[in-house]
């Protein structure tokens, strides 16, 4: 009676470690089951245009079956790297002065604001940038600048305000929490010794930070710099507010509108199901997209391993 | 001589703190200007008809209604996919934590594939649900659109409960084993209860996430003028009924799109206050 008992118990936990071994393996195939079920989708377009013609192609036509998506690739980069521009001292400085200069205080209240700014919806700050960026830009930053400055990244004739500009500093906002915490991670498990250690031999404290501890925190922040990238890189719904997103235009000033990828994926909802291999060349931008992004992860993230790794 | 390089590095340590505390003021005036105007346009346009009634005929166009299908279909939807994440999520933190060795390189590799997984964008979950869907033979639906979002969310909800379930003293567990436990009644009857709070919030935080999503129900939940009343029909949510009221060129249905962005961060704000609330409620309790 005892051991039927026991029995039972034992039977329950080993049923349930198998189970929850299955759900784990499930969570380890994830990425390469999305990476498979895109590619599947999207390797119909193959029997039409090569790969190449794909990337480099700008001429986006869906309806007469040319789906070049290099228009929306470079209108990727601008974005991502206006944004990237803006974020990276920023977000790396507060990250320094929150921790190395920051009281008690300060630190306290900064933690929950940053997690606040995390969790506001993509769509929010969509919203805030129609509302406050893209008048900001079109009626301060654009005249100001493509007047005194009228060659490239400034000279343009969009007088919308909707720009890769305007896009590129909602996504700089939106990078602020990423790129912050991890930052702050990395500058606090710097030992407290190598800091004093510097000051003891009469280094001021940004000496300290410059040669010590940024010396010894650096793949870290660039771990977060990377992760921030890959955030920027993929954000769809703000972007597709704030862009512009006109096709065809190919922006060449930071006054133009572009068409990121993640837009265009998100834009065509809808249409796509009437055009022939539109939806490979839509599923094949997502690919692209996951592809991007995951490499970006899988190095930042492996940095923070590293580094986690060497420390205990 | 020693008098001018200390005056250089002096400078250096003023010019450096001024960028810093510039940089700190600029991240603080971005947030407190998202909250503002926000707050500010929403207001205005907000009223009682919002919230009570569903989207009648030309509501897009400038006529009456509400946008509560929008706001219920967010609801619904955000709590079916933080079940259904939950149901995934508390399985494999308690065989991370439980069942393999604290130096398990298997934990290392799906710890790591959920961090990978966090930073997927939510645009390629959702055209991944679409290809699924697709594959599968269904049409844009409250279901395909929970199931989404529950795979966006899940490693969000699994991190942040692992990493709390992981700092819980090792000599509980031991306890819990000496008096011949297994190990998943210890699950059950002693890290569960002991990180209550801390999977509380990780399941605001993924709720909160997860209904201010809109790149991956966009395709996947699709979007519908009525209230949600069936798994396998379209939804609305709130996201997109913000999307769609900014798209159109009528002001007056814009400022409804304000007001609904407003009811969207409030929603956000108060399940992420009483996440940290609750979170510090409860730890007061728990063994350290």
């Amino acid at each position: 009676m005892n051991y039927s008992k026991l029995d039972s118990r034992k039977i329950k936990d080993i049923f349930a470690k198998r189970a929850m071994f299955f759900l784990c393996l499930c969570i380890l195939s994830l990425t390469l089951f999305i990476a498979v079920g895109l590619w599947h989708k999207s390797a119909a377009i193959f029997s039409l245009v090569s790969l190449k013609s794909v990337i480099f192609s700008t001429a986006w036509r869906p309806f007469s079956g040319q789906f070049g998506l290099g228009g929306f690739i470079i209108g990727t980069f601008w974005v991502t790297a206006i944004a990237m521009l803006i974020s990276i001292p920023l977000s790396v400085l507060t990250a320094i002065y929150l921790s190395e200069y920051a009281g008690r205080r300060l630190r306290n209240i900064s933690e929950p604001i940053i997690d606040l700014l995390a969790g506001i919806s993509p769509v929010v700050y969509g919203v805030w940038g129609v509302i406050a960026i893209v008048p900001l830009v079109r009626n301060w930053l654009m005249p100001f600048f493509s007047r005194r400055l009228p060659f490239f990244p400034f000279a343009s004739d969009n007088f919308t305000g909707f720009s890769v500009l305007s896009a590129g500093i909602v996504l700089a906002v939106m990078t602020f929490p990423i790129i912050i915490s991890i930052s702050k991670e990395a500058l606090k498990t710097v030992p407290l010794e190598i800091r004093e250690a510097s000051l003891a031999l009469g280094a001021t404290k940004w000496q300290t930070i410059k040669y010590a501890v940024l010396k010894k925190a650096w793949p870290g922040i660039i771990a977060a710099v990377i992760l921030g990238l890959s955030r920027a890189f993929g954000e769809t719904m703000a972007v597709l507010m704030v862009a512009g997103c006109a096709i065809g235009v190919i922006p060449k000033s930071i006054f133009d509108a572009g068409y990121p990828l993640p837009a265009l994926i998100a834009n065509t909802y809808g249409e796509m199901m009437s055009v022939p291999l539109y939806d490979a060349a839509i599923l094949l931008a997502a690919f692209m997209l996951l592809t991007v992004t995951t490499l970006f992860n899988v190095i930042g993230w492996g940095v923070l391993l590293h580094i986690h790794a060497k420390e205990s | 001589m020693a008098k001018k390089y200390f005056d250089k590095r002096n400078t250096e340590e003023a010019v450096f703190k001024c960028l810093m505390v510039l940089s700190i003021f600029i991240v603080a005036v971005s947030l407190i200007s998202i909250l503002a105007t926000v707050l500010v346009k929403g207001i205005g346009a907000l009223n009682i008809a919002m919230l009570t009634k569903t989207p009648e005929g030309g509501y897009y166009l400038g006529k009456t209604g509400g946008i509560l299908n929008a706001i219920l279909g967010s609801v619904i939807l955000g709590v079916g996919a933080t079940l259904m994440s939950l149901v995934i999520s508390l399985p494999v933190v308690c065989y991370l934590n439980l069942y393999l060795k604290k130096n398990s390189r298997f934990a290392l590799l799906v710890r790591f594939s959920l961090d990978v997984l966090w930073g997927v964008p939510s645009i390629v979950y959702g055209a991944f649900g679409f290809a699924a869907m697709l594959f599968l033979g269904l049409k844009a639906s409250l279901l395909s659109g929970t199931v989404t979002v529950a795979l966006l969310i899940t490693p969000i909800m699994a991190r942040s409960m692992d990493e709390i379930i992981r700092i819980i003293p090792f000599e509980l567990k031991e306890a819990a084993y000496a008096l011949g436990s297994t190990r998943l009644e210890t699950a059950f009857k002693i890290i569960f209860k002991q990180a209550q709070p801390a999977i509380l919030a990780a399941t605001l935080v993924a709720f909160g996430r997860g209904i201010g999503d809109a790149a991956c129900v966009l395709f996947t939940a699709g979007f519908t003028d009525s209230l949600p009343y069936s798994l396998f029909k379209p939804v609305a949510t709130l996201p997109l009924a913000i999307f769609f009221q900014l798209g159109t060129p009528f002001p007056e249905v814009q400022k409804r799109g304000y007001a609904a962005a407003l009811i969207l961060t409030l929603l956000i704000l108060t399940v992420s206050l009483s996440a940290r609330f609750l979170s510090k409620r409860f730890t007061e309790h728990l063994l350290k």
